[in-house]
């Protein structure tokens, strides 16, 4: 495959004949048929070896991941780590990493469509997909955190059962739920809408009947009928509108579950803002770490290009600035507000037992993102790989920080006590990454990873001029 | 036997490469007036639409309807569980008060709003429907791909299959052909 690249410089450099100031968003020019093509044949050919090989580890991490919440489940969740004090350690820790990692797509499939970026369409599908795979490894955790998830049914969802009882809606945990349940849901209607059309443009592409029968059954038998496209065009739009608000909401929620908590270091105001820019923050980094992959292994160059990286790493460095404004804040509201406990909990937070954890979030989150003020760094795909790896780091430590270091230390110095997981955590949470990275793979090879007909509506000459 | 099975014209059609020649063709076509006659594209073509003449989506109102019943219902389900079918005295805390609703209410405005407007997209765009009269013409299965085709159907009321073909060539349609049933 034909391969272009553009540095910074070149770019520059380079008139466009179709007068734009802005770089290419598909690079190579390709044609219409070109871009089906180009997306149809990952799906068209037959999985490598090295797929297969990828799958298998981790799918092996998966199934080590759900032996260890067998394991639970049958013993009881005493063979975790967390007690008093520390009755939330490791699962609510990576419940809030994994939401918070499914922000991004959002942010880029709805948020970004609002405002008119036309740059997401090569990464929205990918991003999307991200999404709803990292809400399901979220949703697990809370779920196993029950202990006993067969009876979470009527301790979760408001239903008419025999015991003639109804959930606590004034609970910020009850509130979860909801926000969780729906932000899956309408992520997953969101996504498949959008692939509709990508469907039928494949299905007529496959030579193979099994992929053409799937295809066509997805397609719902899309053909393209503007009549058709009026009706979808309104409602991606509103399906965009309405994800907006709702992602705020989640993230907004999910920190409540520690913001409603008369809790030093949980009960402050500033934590839904903070909790959606970190969200958004860790969102990107994921996206960038994956993109980075499947666009070497895919061959996906021309698509998704440095422009786009560039873009990525720019969120990524102005909400890094964001949750570096919160850090400072929330020590400056604990020196400001003269609450004692709550001084005490910050101070302990840089120096106490958990410093480590302290300084690797503020390492990671803070000084790391730094390096995307320069250019060159943001176009440089080794540091960015590296980068937004470490980034992930950081947004894992800041909620195992904010979770242990405020329960750690109890109002009563003779029950304080300091957390570690036990190997069934750490199982549990290794599942969880490799059931994510299955999922991911799964999808890269077998659904169309790049918005096939959103790529072919931003092309140059692909819409009337006079409009 | 093909002698055996009985052909109709079903519609006829034309393709077209070029958007701005499109949105031209699909004025005349409209202003021609036939009513029933569509227009497939890879991808939606800004103001295609409004060059055919179509009214706007009404989608927007279903969706509206929606968001609306997620609210209503979920307050009311939240009144009624908490504070009239199992009243319990949580620290003190009153049985209902819509600050407390305010999370749910909102998630579930989203939620029926969204699975309304995903449900109502289907219906008004008669899907699912996994068969085309057209299915076999091998323009039309481009037409997903990288061809514009325009399609005046025999169920138009202004349908002559002459006076069709002959619009067809002269708004610069390629291949205009007659697709049989």
């Amino acid at each position: 495959m034909e391969v272009q690249e553009y540095a910074g410089a070149e770019v520059k450099q380079k008139r466009w004949d179709w007068g734009k100031l802005r770089e290419p968003l598909v690079l190579g020019e390709p044609t219409l048929h070109k871009v089906t093509a180009d997306i149809g044949q990952i799906i068209d050919r037959p999985p490598t070896v090295k797929f297969w090989i990828a799958i298998l580890i981790t799918g092996t991490l998966a199934a080590i991941g759900f032996a260890c919440i067998a394991y639970t489940v049958a013993t009881g969740i005493g063979v975790w780590g967390n007690n008093n004090p520390v009755g939330w350690g490791w699962a609510i820790t990576n419940f809030v990493w994994w939401i918070g990692i499914g922000h991004a797509g959002t942010l880029i499939s709805a948020i970004l469509y609002l405002f008119q970026q036309k740059w997401r369409t090569a990464i929205n599908r990918a991003a999307e997909a991200m999404t709803i795979f990292a809400v399901m490894q979220a949703g697990l955790f809370p779920l196993i955190h029950t202990g006993r998830p067969w009876l979470a049914v009527y301790w979760l969802f408001p239903y008419p059962n025999q015991m003639q009882m109804w959930v606590n809606f004034r609970s910020p945990l009850e509130w979860d739920v909801f926000a969780v349940g729906t932000y899956f849901t309408v992520s997953l209607v969101f996504w498949y809408t959008g692939l509709i059309p990508d469907f039928a443009t494949l299905r007529n592409f496959f030579r193979s009947k099994v992929k053409r029968s799937v295809y066509t059954f997805f397609s719902l038998g899309w053909t393209g009928s503007t009549r058709a496209w009026r009706h979808y065009e309104m409602a991606y739009l509103i399906l965009a509108g309405l994800s907006t608000p709702l992602v705020l909401s989640v993230h907004s929620i999910v920190s409540m579950d520690f913001a409603m908590a008369i809790l030093p270091g949980w009960h402050t105001t500033i934590f839904p803002p903070y909790f959606v820019a970190g969200a958004i923050f860790s969102g990107f980094a994921m996206v960038i770490t994956l993109m980075v992959i499947a666009r070497e292994v895919l061959g996906l160059h021309n698509y998704i290009t440095l422009y786009h990286f560039d873009n990525m790493n720019k969120i990524l460095l102005a909400t890094g600035m964001m949750v570096g404004y919160a850090y400072s804040m929330e020590f400056f509201i604990a020196w400001y507000g003269a609450n004692p406990y709550e001084q005490f909990v910050f101070i302990n937070r840089a120096t106490g037992p958990y410093w480590w954890a302290y300084w690797t979030m503020v390492f990671c989150n803070v000084v790391v993102p730094q390096i995307f003020w320069s250019k060159k760094m943001r176009r440089n795909i080794p540091v960015m790989f590296v980068a937004s790896i470490l980034v992930n780091v950081g947004m894992w430590f800041e909620r195992f920080t904010i979770i242990a270091t405020s329960l750690h230390r109890d109002f009563l110095p003779a029950s304080w006590g300091y957390y570690t997981p036990t190997w069934v955590e750490v199982g549990i949470y290794a599942g969880t990454i490799g059931f994510f990275l299955t999922l991911f793979m799964l999808f890269a090879k077998y659904v169309p990873i790049i918005a096939v007909s959103e790529v072919k509506a931003v092309l140059p000459g692909s819409q009337p001029k006079h409009h | 036997m093909a002698g055996m099975k009985k052909t109709a014209p079903v519609a006829v059609m034309g393709d077209f490469e070029d958007p701005d020649a499109l949105l031209k063709a699909a004025e005349k076509i409209a202003n021609a007036g036939y009513t029933a006659f569509d227009i497939y594209t890879p991808y939606p073509v800004h103001g295609l639409d409004r060059a055919m003449k179509l009214p706007k989506t009404k989608l927007s109102f279903f969706s509206l309807l929606g968001g609306l019943a997620g609210f209503f219902a979920a307050l009311l389900m939240i009144w009624w569980t908490g504070a009239v079918d199992y009243k319990l005295n949580i620290g003190g805390k009153p049985l209902f008060a819509f600050q407390f609703a305010v999370p749910i209410t909102f998630e579930l405005t989203v939620l029926f709003c969204a699975l309304t407007t995903f449900a109502v997209m289907l219906v008004l765009s008669k899907l699912p429907k996994w068969y085309s009269p057209y299915q076999h013409d091998k323009g039309f299965q481009r037409a997903v791909d990288d061809l514009f085709v325009v399609a005046i159907p025999a169920s138009d009321p202004r349908f002559i299959l002459e006076d069709a073909r002959r619009l067809l060539e002269n708004v610069g349609a390629k291949n205009v052909r007659v697709v049989e049933d």
